[in-house]
C-alpha cells in the first residue's frame, strides 16, 4: 500500500531529512514510526501525503508512483489518505459537525449522504452528542477524536497520524491508539508517527525506527 | 478470510500499475449525475457563504462597495451627461443659417429682388433682412463701443440677409449647395454658414466621449485593483482554512470558488451603488435643468439611465469584480501550501 524505494529528502539549506529510505507497508497493515525529534518522521509522512516531494527515490501509494504526480492530481490522491495531526488542525469557526463534514463537502457528496456519514464517524469516536459544539469548547482528547473522525469520514484506505497523542495523558493516548486499531481491523492501512516508545511497544505492532534520516529498523524482524 | 480477500484485491490493484491509477481515482468519486447535482449544490453553497461572510463584516464590505461604486459612478455619470447634451443638441445640426453680407452700395429695390430670388430657391424656409441701422443698434448694445462708433461718423455695416433652410433640408451637402448658389448671386459680398459653432460643439462632444472611455478604462482598472486587494486580504485571513482544505484533498477550483463569488458580489454591489449615486445626482439636477430648458422654450427633460445602460453597468461591475478576484486568487492561492 505504501512503498518507499531509496527515498531521500534534502531541504533547501542542505539539511538531509531522509537518506535512502526503503520500506514496504502492505495493505491492511498497521505500523508505528518512531525516532528522536528531527529524525525525519514528519518528513516521511509528508512525502506520503504529497506535502513534500522526494529529492530522489520513488514513493508508491496505493500502487501509484506519487513522486511524479502532477499538481492537479494531488487533491484526488490526498482524498485516499486520512491525515491526523498533533495540533488537530480543526477550523475554529465551524462546528464539530461541519469540521468532520469538510472532506465530504470537498468530494462533492449530497447533503443527506454527508449527514449520514458524519453521524456515523462521530458515533465511532463517541462524540455524536457534541456535533453542534465548537472545537474550542472541547477537551484536547475530544478535539483529537474530532480530527480522527474527519480523517476517516471519507473512508480512505490509508490513515496517517503525526504524533496524535503528543498532548494527551497516557489514558487518553491509549484510547486514541485503540481507535486506530479498530480502523485497522476493518482493513485500513495505518501509519502512526510517535516518540512514545513505551506506549507503542505495548501495542505490539510493527515499528519503523528512524535515526538522523536513516531507517535503522524497518520492523520486519518483529513482524516475522 | 474477509481481510485476506481485501489484501488480495488491493495488491492486485497495486500490480495494475500507474496506467489504471486514474480509473482508480475516478472509482472513488461519486457517480456522474450525483456529482453534477452536488456540483450545483457546491456552487450555491459558495454563493451563499460568500454573501454571509460579507454580511458578517458590514462596515468593511460597505466601504469597499462604496469605493467601487464611486469609481463606477464617475464614468457612468459623465456618460449620462453626454447623452443629455447630445439629445439637446441633436436638433441643432439642422439649424444652420446662412448669413449673406450684401455689397454696401446696393440699392433697396435690388435688395428686395435678391430677397425674393432667395425665397424662391428650393429648401429655403425664411429670409430675414437686417438693415445696417438695425445691425449697428445691436452692435452698439452688445459691444458697448458707443464712443468709437460715434467717431466713425457713418454706418460701416452692410445689409445682411439671414437665410434659414427648411427643417427637412438636413443634408449638409444640400446646405452647402444652397450656400454656393447664394454666394454666386449678384450683389452678395460674402456668404457665411453659421455652423462652425455647432461643429465645434460636436467636436468637443467627441472629445468628451473619448474622455469618458479613457476615464472609464482607468477606473475599471481601479475597480480591478480594489477587488483584487479585498480578495487578497480575505485569502490571508482564511489562510488556515485554505491549508486545511488543501490537506484533505480540496481542488484549486473548490478553494477558489467562494473568493470568486465574493469578488462578483463586491462588483455587483459597487455597480448598484454607482447606479444609486448617478440616479440621486440626476434627481438633484432635475429641478435646475427643468428651469433651464423652460428658459430655452424647450420641453427637453433630463434623461436618466435607461434599462440598457443600467444592465450594462451592473454587468460591468459584476465582471470587473469577478476578474479582480480571479487575478488575486490566481496569484495568492498557489502560494499557500500546507506545511
Amino acid at each position: 500500500m505504501i512503498r518507499f524505494d531509496k527515498v531521500g529528502k534534502r531541504y533547501p539549506g542542505g539539511r538531509e531529512a531522509l537518506q535512502g529510505v526503503s520500506f514496504h507497508l502492505a495493505a491492511g497493515e498497521m505500523a508505528f514510526l518512531t525516532g528522536h525529534s528531527g529524525a525525519g518522521k514528519s518528513t516521511l509522512l509528508k512525502l506520503i501525503a504529497l506535502l513534500e516531494r522526494p529529492s530522489y527515490g520513488q514513493v508508491f501509494v496505493n500502487g501509484r508512483n506519487v513522486s511524479r504526480a502532477g499538481r492537479r492530481r494531488i487533491p484526488y490522491l490526498r482524498r485516499d489518505i486520512g491525515l491526523i495531526f498533533q495540533d488537530h488542525r480543526l477550523l475554529s469557526d465551524r462546528t464539530v459537525f461541519d469540521n468532520v463534514a469538510l472532506p465530504l463537502v470537498i468530494a462533492g457528496h449530497r447533503h443527506q449522504e454527508i449527514r449520514r456519514r458524519v453521524q456515523a464517524a462521530l458515533d465511532k469516536v463517541g462524540l455524536l452528542d457534541k456535533a453542534q459544539r465548537f472545537p474550542v469548547t472541547l477537551s484536547g482528547g475530544e478535539q483529537q477524536r474530532v480530527g480522527i473522525a474527519r480523517a476517516v469520514v471519507n473512508r480512505p484506505p490509508i490513515l496517517l497520524a503525526d504524533e496524535p497523542t503528543g498532548n494527551l495523558d497516557p489514558a487518553l493516548s491509549a484510547e486514541i491508539m485503540d481507535l486506530f486499531r479498530q480502523f485497522n481491523t476493518v482493513g485500513v492501512t495505518v501509519l502512526i508517527a510517535s516518540h512514545d516508545l513505551a506506549l507503542i511497544r505495548r501495542l505490539g505492532q510493527r515499528i519503523l525506527v528512524l535515526d538522523h534520516g536513516l531507517l535503522v529498523d524497518d520492523g520486519r524482524a518483529h513482524a516475522a | 478470510m474477509s481481510r485476506f480477500a481485501w489484501r488480495e484485491t488491493s495488491s492486485r490493484r497495486a500490480s495494475r500499475g500507474a496506467g489504471t491509477a486514474r480509473a482508480a481515482v475516478q472509482r472513488r468519486r461519486p457517480a456522474a449525475p450525483r456529482r453534477l447535482g452536488a456540483y450545483g449544490v457546491s456552487h450555491v453553497q459558495s454563493l451563499l457563504a460568500s454573501l454571509g461572510r460579507m454580511a458578517r463584516s458590514p462596515v468593511s464590505t460597505l466601504m469597499t462597495v462604496a469605493v467601487i461604486g464611486i469609481a463606477l459612478a464617475l464614468p457612468t455619470g459623465l456618460h449620462v451627461l453626454l447623452e443629455n447634451v447630445q439629445a439637446v443638441s441633436a436638433g441643432w445640426e439642422n439649424s444652420a443659417r446662412i448669413s449673406l453680407f450684401l455689397q454696401r452700395d446696393l440699392p433697396p429695390d435690388q435688395v428686395r429682388r435678391l430677397e425674393e430670388r432667395l425665397r424662391a430657391m428650393p429648401g429655403v424656409a425664411t429670409v430675414e433682412r437686417i438693415t445696417p441701422a438695425q445691425a449697428l443698434e445691436e452692435f452698439r448694445r452688445l459691444s458697448g463701443f458707443d464712443a468709437a462708433l460715434e467717431a466713425l461718423g457713418e454706418n460701416p455695416l452692410p445689409t445682411v440677409l439671414v437665410v434659414e433652410p427648411r427643417l427637412d433640408f438636413t443634408d449638409p451637402a444640400l446646405v452647402e449647395h444652397l450656400l454656393d448658389r447664394a454666394r454666386s448671386l449678384e450683389g452678395v459680398e460674402l456668404a457665411q454658414l453659421d455652423m462652425a459653432w455647432v461643429r465645434r460643439l460636436f467636436a468637443l462632444m467627441e472629445i468628451g466621449k473619448r474622455g469618458v472611455l479613457v476615464l472609464g478604462a482607468l477606473l475599471a482598472l481601479a475597480v480591478l485593483l480594489i477587488v483584487g486587494n479585498t480578495i487578497r486580504l480575505a485569502i490571508e485571513n482564511r489562510r488556515e482554512e485554505i491549508e486545511v482544505q488543501k490537506l484533505i484533498g480540496a481542488t484549486d477550483a473548490f478553494i477558489r470558488r467562494p473568493f470568486l463569488y465574493s469578488g462578483l458580489w463586491h462588483g455587483l454591489g459597487g455597480a448598484l451603488c454607482a447606479w444609486l449615486l448617478v440616479s440621486l445626482s440626476l434627481a438633484l439636477l432635475a429641478g435646475p435643468v427643468r428651469r433651464l430648458t423652460l428658459l430655452y422654450e424647450s420641453d427637453q427633460a433630463l434623461l436618466g439611465m435607461n434599462a440598457g445602460a443600467t444592465l450594462l453597468l451592473l454587468a460591468a461591475g459584476a465582471l470587473l469584480g469577478l476578474a479582480g478576484a480571479w487575478l488575486a486568487v490566481g496569484r495568492h492561492l498557489r502560494r499557500i501550501e500546507p506545511a
